[in-house]
């Protein structure tokens, strides 16, 4: 204030624009452009925060905003451009556009059903891969001379290629070994995420999706165009034992090899009552048995002692309440135990019951973690773009996607998960020439009033060096040694003896 | 080759020749500024009007190969005939104005033209008709700063004349988009906010340039903020917001108290948090801005479609009428930027953001060179508002800020902005001559003094030998 009653007092001597006065002006002048200056000097800031906001988007976000799920903006490329074909890296064709004489286009997915989710459908709408890469599949990379040939003929040009990671033994292996259950498998690489199979069921064929469209998508009861493996939520069974397993281990980093528990096949506490599976009796049990024989009393029993935060954390670490990343579209898992919850909630929790919910996709990926050394890696389906000739437009590589544990943990989990198939309930893959690492789950649930129980397998092969991780659930396929397992068994067969 | 190849060709190499003329046109804008020579600078400005034209003339050659519409030729030609009938005007009736600012005004309002003309060619028509009209009148407004010095004595005139039109609109408006924006009159839509804003800057320029006792600053802020209110509770954020930051900027520079400023910051919080929390429409705001695609068909739709434009249009763009900016709603007020990236190309939107900033920066500089306090807040208020606005629009566009809905001057479609706009530039035009004015009469005076000054030598240096010669003469005659 006191400064500028002063600039006040000279203001009328400013004004009069004495010569007199000069030398004093300019001074003031400079003094009280400083204010001016610092105006200045922020909103120029901003108009920077402007155009890097400008090169943000162009840089980093262009891609995904391209070929976003909601952006129809490729489709008006299609007055110019034959939608590309979709092949796998082995040169299977897995989705093509056929050009009729009169010039007539149609959508051609030459296995019909066998990959009708993740591959998806272009027409009433568009689904999985077909959605994810629109853009690319209506841009064309071609040369300039092909684009004036084609455009002096009159012809559209040809858009670019989508080569994916999908591989069509696995994927018919999966396919068929899942047979008539309702349910999903995910087979993918754990050290770079590569999705190999991703199988939904039910299913539908994607070259009759115009006439059949009305029946499928009215069909709220069997939900035939949901695709299960990304979007399927599920109560996780034991499968969850691995991420309580792991929790225990970073509560007792030193001592978790002298756990004890003497297993009675029932464990009460309030008015929960937790029992083992089929009311079998485990007896006396380390951690390591414990795991083997999915044994729910030692788990709850776990579940009741641990600090709910570091089941919590662990569980948040591997992905639990948020988006995975990007790819096709995927349903966010859930965990809800928080500190407040009831010892009912903590045992259910501990042992894959509960409030707990999680996609196949999911469980695929946790696996992937452990066989990878605790790394997640993130999923992709992508291996590159490249022009109708062949040539490489856009390679995809390996992207790390979390590290949710450390390597000594994730070697404690394998040794664990091998017990589970050496001696334990996942019995039915040891000697099959390959070693196997996997965890069995059977998920009771109780929709609606229905009730009935899931059969999971989420597994990686071979223990020493994985090359393959898969996650598979039959819905009320009943234990997951009766109907995952064997599941699991003629994929990884086909993985290894083709 | 047959002719829609050939088209095609065109197209491309105007595309990307359009990029570089704006590239030489943004870069001069600033190169200028270093220039000492009167004769260099007058080059300068003389080649930007030639990059003008030249992207004038690209841009509806693109335009007419893509569409074949021959009243396009005829648009163009008008288009032509007014911008160098407003260029060789404002050169001749005000020899001394900022070259500058004619010229950045000028190749806004040609983007705005080429845009609106892409997406809609009877609003651009519209938009067409209320420029020359406001540029006509626009013509006389340094006229009459240079003749009123009444016009630093209305505050209250001002005031009253501001809160009026605000509460008008807010008692009588029509209900447009969930905000109460506009009176119709005899079928003109009359956007009070546009020209409440230069009334506003003028109150406040009033009011803060004479004195800063504490009474005067409570005043002053009571009035401000009566505005900001009445713009509030017509949901008109961003307009709101514009009149905050001015009055803010504008406390700052006249009373030089970071202090007071601090605390207008700290009462924004407050003030941004409550509304948060009593507005329905400020939530769904903030909400679509952390996350359009939770409700993406609903009131995320907007800004997710303003973002697939910008990436459709990369760097370079996707050619005029090769995009499809049209798929956002409201994309000729609101989202002008957004439709420029698709077409014309990041670098295009880029340089468009430089230009904005040149604009501004010459509004401050001249508020720097004037020593009239009143006229200085002056102009450096409507410099404030203009970036305000610039980087409201933009910001909510590229989703760097939530979305506010305000246009992007000059630019956007839309009859009362235009206008409003217009009169501004020609307000900073008039201070900047009124400083030219200033600086001639001090010169004037300087040269009088110093003649006064010759004569009076010469007449005491006369006086001086005469009295020698006097003496002179005594002497002599008294020889014998």
């Amino acid at each position: 204030m006191r400064r500028g009653r002063e600039s006040d007092v000279r203001e009328p001597e400013i004004r009069r624009v004495d010569l007199t006065e000069r030398p004093d002006e300019t001074q003031t002048g400079r003094r009280r452009n400083t204010e001016l200056s610092i105006v200045t000097w922020i909103f120029v800031l901003l108009f920077v925060l402007l155009i890097g906001r400008v090169v943000y988007i162009l840089v980093f976000q262009a891609d995904g905003l391209k070929s976003n799920i909601n952006n129809t903006k490729a489709d008006t490329n299609s007055e110019n451009v034959i939608r590309g074909d979709i092949i796998t890296s082995g040169g299977t064709l897995l989705a093509t556009t056929l050009v009729d004489e009169s010039g007539n286009q149609t959508r051609s997915y030459p296995f019909d059903n066998l990959f009708a989710h993740v591959i998806g459908y272009a027409s009433n709408g568009k689904s999985g891969l077909e959605a994810t890469e629109n853009y690319d599949l209506l841009t064309s990379h071609s040369s300039l001379l092909q684009q004036i040939q084609a455009g002096e003929r009159g012809d559209k040009i040809q858009g670019d290629r989508v080569v994916v990671s999908l591989d069509p033994k696995l994927q018919q292996a999966a396919y068929y070994a899942l047979g008539s259950y309702r349910g999903a498998v995910v087979v993918m690489e754990p050290d770079s995420g590569r999705i190999l199979a991703m199988v939904s069921k039910p299913d539908f064929n994607p070259n009759t999706i115009g006439s059949e469209w009305e029946s499928l998508s009215s069909d709220t009861n069997t939900s035939p165009l949901l695709n299960r493996a990304a979007q399927g939520l599920y109560p996780p069974g034991s499968t969850f034992k691995m991420v309580t397993a792991l929790a225990y281990l970073r509560e007792h980093p030193s001592d978790y090899q002298q756990f004890q528990w003497n297993c009675q096949g029932m464990l009460s506490e309030g008015d929960v009552t937790i029992t083992c599976y089929n009311n079998e009796v485990h007896g006396q049990e380390s951690l390591a048995s414990a795991f083997a024989n999915s044994c729910n009393t030692a788990f709850a029993k776990i579940g009741l002692d641990m600090d709910n935060r570091t089941l919590r954390s662990t569980a948040e670490d591997f992905l639990f309440n948020r988006a995975l990343p990007a790819g096709l579209p995927s349903s966010q898992s859930v965990f809800k135990l928080n500190k407040d919850s009831s010892s009912g909630e903590q045992m259910t929790t501990a042992i894959g019951q509960g409030d707990t919910l999680v996609t196949p996709l999911h469980m695929a990926l946790i696996t992937s973690a452990i066989a990878n050394g605790g790394v997640m890696m993130k999923p992709t389906y992508v291996d590159r773009i490249e022009t109708s000739d062949g040539t490489v437009v856009k390679e995809n590589s390996p992207e790390i996607c979390a590290k949710v544990m450390s390597p000594e943990e994730a070697a404690v989990l394998t040794e664990y998960m091998t017990g589970t198939v050496t001696g334990g309930t996942a019995a039915a893959l040891s000697g099959s020439g390959y070693t196997v690492a996997g965890k069995t789950g059977s998920a009771e649930y109780d929709a609606g009033g229905s009730t009935g129980t899931h059969s999971w397998f989420c597994g990686f092969a071979e223990t020493g060096e994985p090359h393959i991780a898969l996650a598979v659930i039959a819905e009320d396929g009943g234990t997951g040694s009766s109907t995952a397992v064997p599941i699991a068994k003629q994929i990884l067969d086909t993985f290894f003896y083709g | 080759m047959n002719l829609t190849n050939l088209g095609a060709a065109v197209s491309r190499a105007a595309q990307y020749l359009i990029l570089v003329l704006i590239a030489v046109y943004t870069i001069q804008c600033f190169t200028v500024f270093a220039q000492r020579s009167r004769t260099d600078r007058e080059h300068i400005f003389l080649r930007q009007n030639v990059s003008m034209f030249a992207i004038h003339f690209l841009a509806y050659l693109v335009m007419f190969l893509n569409t074949m519409r021959f009243d396009l030729i005829l648009f163009y030609a008008a288009q032509v005939l007014y911008l160098m009938f407003t260029l060789l005007l404002f050169r001749n009736l005000y020899p001394r104005a900022s070259r500058s600012l004619i010229n950045n005004m000028c190749m806004l309002l040609t983007i705005g033209f080429i845009m609106i003309t892409r997406l809609s060619y009877d609003l651009s028509v519209k938009q067409f008709e209320i420029a020359a009209a406001g540029t006509a009148l626009s013509l006389l407004v340094p006229l009459i700063i240079r003749k009123l010095d009444v016009l630093t004595k209305m505050t209250w005139g001002y005031v009253f004349v501001g809160i009026g039109l605000l509460a008008l609109v807010l008692v009588a408006a029509n209900v447009t988009n969930g905000a109460k924006l506009a009176i119709y009159i005899g079928g003109f839509s009359f956007q009070a906010s546009e020209f409440v804003k230069i009334v506003f800057v003028f109150a406040v320029a009033g009011l803060l340039s004479t004195e800063h006792s504490f009474r005067r600053v409570l005043i002053a802020t009571i009035l401000a903020a009566a505005h900001v209110l009445l713009l509030v509770i017509s949901t008109d954020l961003g307009s709101a917001l514009i009149f905050f930051v001015t009055y803010l900027v504008m406390l700052f520079v006249a009373t030089r108290n970071p202090f007071l400023t601090m605390i207008g910051i700290l009462a924004f919080c407050a003030a941004a948090v409550a509304s948060y929390f009593l507005f329905s429409h400020v939530r769904v705001r903030v909400q679509i801005w952390r996350d359009p695609f939770a409700d993406y068909a609903g009131s995320g739709y907007q800004i997710c479609q303003s973002l697939f434009a910008i990436a459709a249009g990369g760097w370079l763009g996707t050619g005029l009428c090769s995009g499809s900016p049209g798929a956002i709603p409201y994309v000729e007020q609101d989202f002008m930027f957004s439709a420029i990236l698709e077409e014309l190309g990041g670098i295009f939107g880029i340089c468009l953001i430089l230009i904005c900033m040149a604009v501004f920066i010459m509004f401050v500089n001249i508020s720097m060179k004037l020593s009239n306090r009143f006229y200085r807040l002056a102009a450096l208020g409507i410099g404030t508002t203009y970036a305000t606005q610039v980087f409201l629009t933009i910001g909510g566009g590229t989703k760097l800020i939530p979305m506010t809905g305000v246009t992007l001057p000059l630019v956007s479609y839309g009859g009362s902005s235009v206008l409003s706009t217009l009169l501004m530039f020609a307000i900073v035009q008039g201070l900047y001559m009124l400083r030219g004015d200033e600086v001639r009469k001090e010169q004037q005076k300087r040269s009088m003094m110093q003649e006064q000054q010759m004569y009076e030598n010469e007449r005491s240096s006369m006086q001086e030998q005469r009295m020698r010669d006097t003496v002179r003469y005594e002497d002599r005659r008294r020889e014998p």
